[in-house]
């Protein structure tokens, strides 16, 4: 039963269609209970969501240049990994992901 | 398929430094065994002084532990030498009898010291200095005995003896030389040394020839007997004479050998199934005994057992540093001087400085330092670059060493700062963080240093400390990035001139375009070329190639400069530093209708409204726009202002009019994309109130004429610009001024300042091809003029096209 409970809680929210995404660009999600989440596409059309905040000193990552599957912060040029959100070395920390699907064009946030 | 069997013998630097740019590029093509003869993983041999000087132990040094071998499933053997090769059976044969077959062998055995052959040399108590457990016989040594004779001055030599005498021991050192390490000094440098070591209290014996080592009565040595009669205690003798090449393997296996094992430019041996790297390969009659030459040949090597064949290597110029504490002395190069050879020399032996410079043909070919080398990095970096030196001959000495002005409390100096000093002053890295992060994670490079410890990662400014504290901590082993050749990012080993070169000559017009014809090594690029490339493309094919939004920085797509909270501030352009009541208004509406937390006047001549939300920018654009105004690209590595002073419109001291001229000089640039930001200024009198002797171009005006100023500098280092020429009319500056920026355009590298582009290519290159040649100046400012025409402001453009809007618009789920 808990695991129902989980789904319910975590649904898949339709967000926008992919073509609103620039291709190796990235869009913002304001109004979440999880504060601003950065939205991003890749060059292959695969679709990641993190939070919005750098673990450095918290800059907008969805302003940053995405690359690969990565994101490098506007601010001080961290790297950080779209799939979980992990720093790239020799810098440590990580900012929370979340899950992301494209379905028939249309992007989707598991909340 | 089955992976290829790659067997490596050695287990030391070179040869793990090219299993380490192996698994970069090809991670999966081999299945490796590694066979070591010493106990211990791979270790930093260039740190055994400090050990052996009690000031690091061996687990700081060992740069690969044996997890690392574990992660990268690589074998390894240890304490197990191999000592036979089957090159028709591609087997080889390890002292315990066991075997392993290999596809591809490499040879990185290193070499041997050399020990003088005289009677005695194999006593207890006579050892050479070249691994841990020599180091370890040392130190027990300096424990239980008194007298150290270390038979060698050379860099070796002097380390050992310094740390020997740090442990306590009195030590004499031998030397055949008529003075010490005579292969990286001259005879001045080297007798400041010597003083300075004579203080620490070394005692030294030269030129002397060793002849017999004596027994004591225990069966140790006891004694040093040389050929001139003369004998001195000795409990323990360090054989520093130099090594030779370990080829003893290769030999046996008939390969060809010659004082090392010979090597291709792709370090393959005689068999081009065997490769060897390091110490014990000889290339182009070169057997190299720093480690900085060893990387690069791990590179190439690597590249090559990886199947790419584009690396080649050419052979290296070193520079040597004593890892003395204390002591600063620092050689690059050939300073033997003969024919055809200047020197220029500065030697104040009260001051315990000199320096000397070898110069050939205009260019620097060998510098010898005591006392201050913290030009040293600039020195050798010039050396290897071939730069032409003529311009710069009569300043030479007195050094440049990247050294910004600001940030580091004057500091220039590495060597005089206490750990505590803070070096870099944008992140608050000290001293001692540095020295203990290079020791630790065993960095080699100016690259590692800033990635590791965010030191001279931000302005820059404190590079030239970095770089000597670099230098200092790992001696010889210290190589600077060759400036001309450096690869644009990780993503490829093309140099930006290679990358420039090859999107005007294959018409590349796109980012993705340039990726894919480069052969990029990541699939699209990363935040350090991907803005370079876009940059390349669009300034070499105007109206042709696409600019890519998405590969340029934040700041060039949203119009506007990214704060440290996430807003942006908006800067409107006045053009000259002229703004009107009307503009003001509109200015000081937005700012209310915005609620703008701070408005600032900047140091350019406008009005900087900082702290806007992103979704407001498109807003406030409009409302600015409505008013007449225009983005003022404040935030672009493109032309930004031109400051003017008042000038002969109203100024009682005024020759010109400099703020009309000035307007004009804006309006022509307005949108001008450049490698690096660019400023201007037009003064109308010497008395130069608009700064103009620190612009990109700077103009002052005088009774005759103009003068046009280029090359100049207010930021982290203040560069005064270089008188270029005068003009007769505002025709004649508009064209020389924007032919010479053209050229900045078509040829400075991405990120580089016009004072750095014209560092490189010389200020008589830029003569030659903007004043010289009348038609190549005309054609290079129609070519300016061409690419900016049509050029659509970007507040406006946004106004009009709604696509362009979204990306300023939040979504919701």
């Amino acid at each position: 039963m808990e695991t129902t409970m989980t789904e319910v809680q975590t649904e898949w929210k339709r967000l926008c269609a992919l073509d609103e995404i620039p291709m190796l660009g990235s869009r913002v999600v304001t109004g979440t209970p999880h504060g601003d989440i950065a939205v991003f596409r890749t060059s292959d059309n695969d679709v990641f969501a993190i939070h919005d905040k750098c673990p450095h000193k918290g800059g907008p990552l969805s302003q940053g240049i995405v690359h690969g599957r990565s994101v490098t912060c506007p601010l001080h040029s961290w790297k950080v990994r779209l799939e979980d959100g992990n720093v790239e070395a020799p810098d440590v920390g990580c900012t929370r992901s979340f899950a992301a699907k494209v379905e028939n064009g249309t992007v989707f946030l598991q909340l | 398929m089955r992976k290829l069997k790659l067997v490596m013998v050695g287990n030391g630097m070179a040869g793990v430094r090219t299993l380490e740019e192996l698994l970069k590029i090809a991670p999966d093509m081999y299945e490796i065994t590694v066979f070591g003869a010493e106990p211990h993983p791979n270790y930093n041999r260039i740190l055994l002084s400090p050990v052996l000087a009690g000031e690091m132990t061996l687990q700081d040094i060992i740069l690969n532990d044996h997890q690392w071998y574990a992660d990268n499933n690589i074998e390894l053997v240890l304490n197990n030498k191999i000592v036979k090769i089957d090159r028709k059976g591609r087997k080889v044969f390890a002292a315990d009898g066991s075997e392993r077959e290999y596809d591809r062998l490499l040879l990185a055995t290193g070499s041997n010291p050399f020990i003088l052959p005289v009677p005695g040399k194999d006593l207890p108590g006579v050892i050479a200095y070249r691994d841990v457990a020599d180091t370890d016989e040392m130190i027990d040594a300096a424990a239980k005995h008194k007298h150290a004779v270390v038979v060698g001055a050379g860099l070796l030599g002097l380390e050992a003896a310094n740390g020997l005498a740090l442990r306590g021991m009195d030590v004499t050192v031998v030397h055949i030389g008529d003075w010490i390490m005579e292969r990286q000094l001259d005879k001045p440098a080297a007798d400041m040394l010597q003083k300075s070591l004579e203080k620490k209290g070394l005692k030294f014996l030269l030129p002397k020839f060793t002849a017999e080592l004596i027994a004591g009565e225990s069966g140790r040595v006891a004694a040093v007997k040389f050929k001139d009669g003369e004998q001195i205690p000795a409990d323990l003798v360090v054989m520093a004479a130099g090594i030779r090449p370990n080829t003893t393997l290769a030999e046996s296996a008939g390969i060809h050998c010659d004082r090392g094992i010979s090597v291709n430019d792709t370090m393959q041996t005689y068999d081009p199934r065997i490769y060897a790297v390091g110490e014990c390969a000889n290339h182009r009659g070169i057997a190299y005994g720093l480690v900085a030459p060893l990387f690069e040949q791990a590179k190439v090597c690597a590249n090559h057992l990886a199947m790419y064949g584009i690396g080649s290597y050419k052979g290296s110029v070193t520079s040597t540093k004593l890892k003395v504490t204390g002591i600063d002395v620092f050689s690059a190069g050939d300073f033997s001087g003969g024919e055809g050879t200047e020197d220029i020399v500065l030697n104040d032996p009260g001051a315990g400085v000199y320096k000397r410079v070898v110069l050939k043909n205009d260019k620097l070919v060998g510098a010898v330092m005591y006392g201050d080398t913290k030009d040293g990095a600039w020195y050798f970096q010039m050396l290897k670059d071939g730069q032409d030196v003529s311009e710069i001959r009569d300043h030479l000495l007195f050094g440049n060493s990247h050294l910004g002005d600001t940030g580091h409390k004057g500091n220039n100096l590495a060597s005089s700062m206490p750990d505590s000093a803070e070096v870099c002053g944008c992140n608050g890295v000290c001293k001692g963080t540095i020295v203990k992060t290079i020791q630790e994670q065993g960095l080699f490079t100016l690259e590692d240093v800033r990635k590791h410890t965010k030191a001279s990662s931000s302005c820059g400014s404190c590079t030239g400390l970095v770089e000597q504290i670099l230098a200092s901590t790992i001696g010889g082993a210290y190589q600077p990035a060759d400036s001309h050749n450096k690869p644009v990012c990780g993503c490829t080993d093309r140099s930006h001139g290679e990358v420039r070169k090859a999107i005007r000559d294959n018409k590349l017009l796109s980012v993705q375009q340039a990726i894919d014809f480069l052969e990029w090594q990541t699939p699209n690029g990363c935040a350090s070329c991907r803005p370079a490339l876009n940059y390349y493309c669009i300034s070499t094919w105007p109206h042709e190639a696409t600019d890519d939004a998405q590969s340029r920085f934040i700041n060039e797509r949203a119009h506007a400069n990214i704060q440290k909270d996430g807003t942006y501030s908006v800067v409107p352009r006045m053009w000259g530093g002229l703004t009107t009541p009307n503009e003001l208004r509109a200015i000081a509406d937005a700012a209310e209708k915005y609620k703008v937390p701070t408005v600032k006047v900047t140091g350019g001549q406008r009005i900087d409204l900082l702290g806007v939300k992103k979704e407001d920018l498109p807003l406030i654009w409009h409302d600015l726009g409505e008013a007449g105004m225009v983005s003022g690209h404040a935030y672009g590595k493109s032309i930004r202002t031109v400051k003017t002073c008042v000038g002969a419109e109203h100024c009682r001291f005024g020759t010109q009019l400099s703020m009309s001229l000035g307007v004009k000089l804006e309006k022509m640039l307005f949108g001008m994309y450049s490698p690096h930001k660019v400023k201007l200024a037009v003064s109308g009198c010497p008395r130069n109130c608009a700064e103009a002797g620190i612009k990109d171009v700077g103009i002052i005006g005088v009774d005759s004429g103009y003068e046009i100023h280029v090359a100049g500098n207010g930021g982290i280092k203040t560069d005064v610009a270089q008188f270029f020429t005068k003009a007769k009319t505002e025709e004649e500056v508009m064209e020389i001024s924007g032919a010479f920026l053209q050229l900045y355009r078509e040829e400075g590298y991405y990120l580089e300042r016009t004072v750095h582009y014209v560092d490189r290519v010389g200020l008589d290159h830029v003569k030659k091809l903007v004043l010289d040649d009348a038609a190549n100046r005309k054609a290079l400012y129609e070519r300016l003029l061409f690419a900016l025409q049509d050029y659509e402001d970007p507040w406006k453009e946004h106004a009009q096209k709604p696509e362009l809007r979204r990306a300023f618009e939040p979504l919701s789920v």
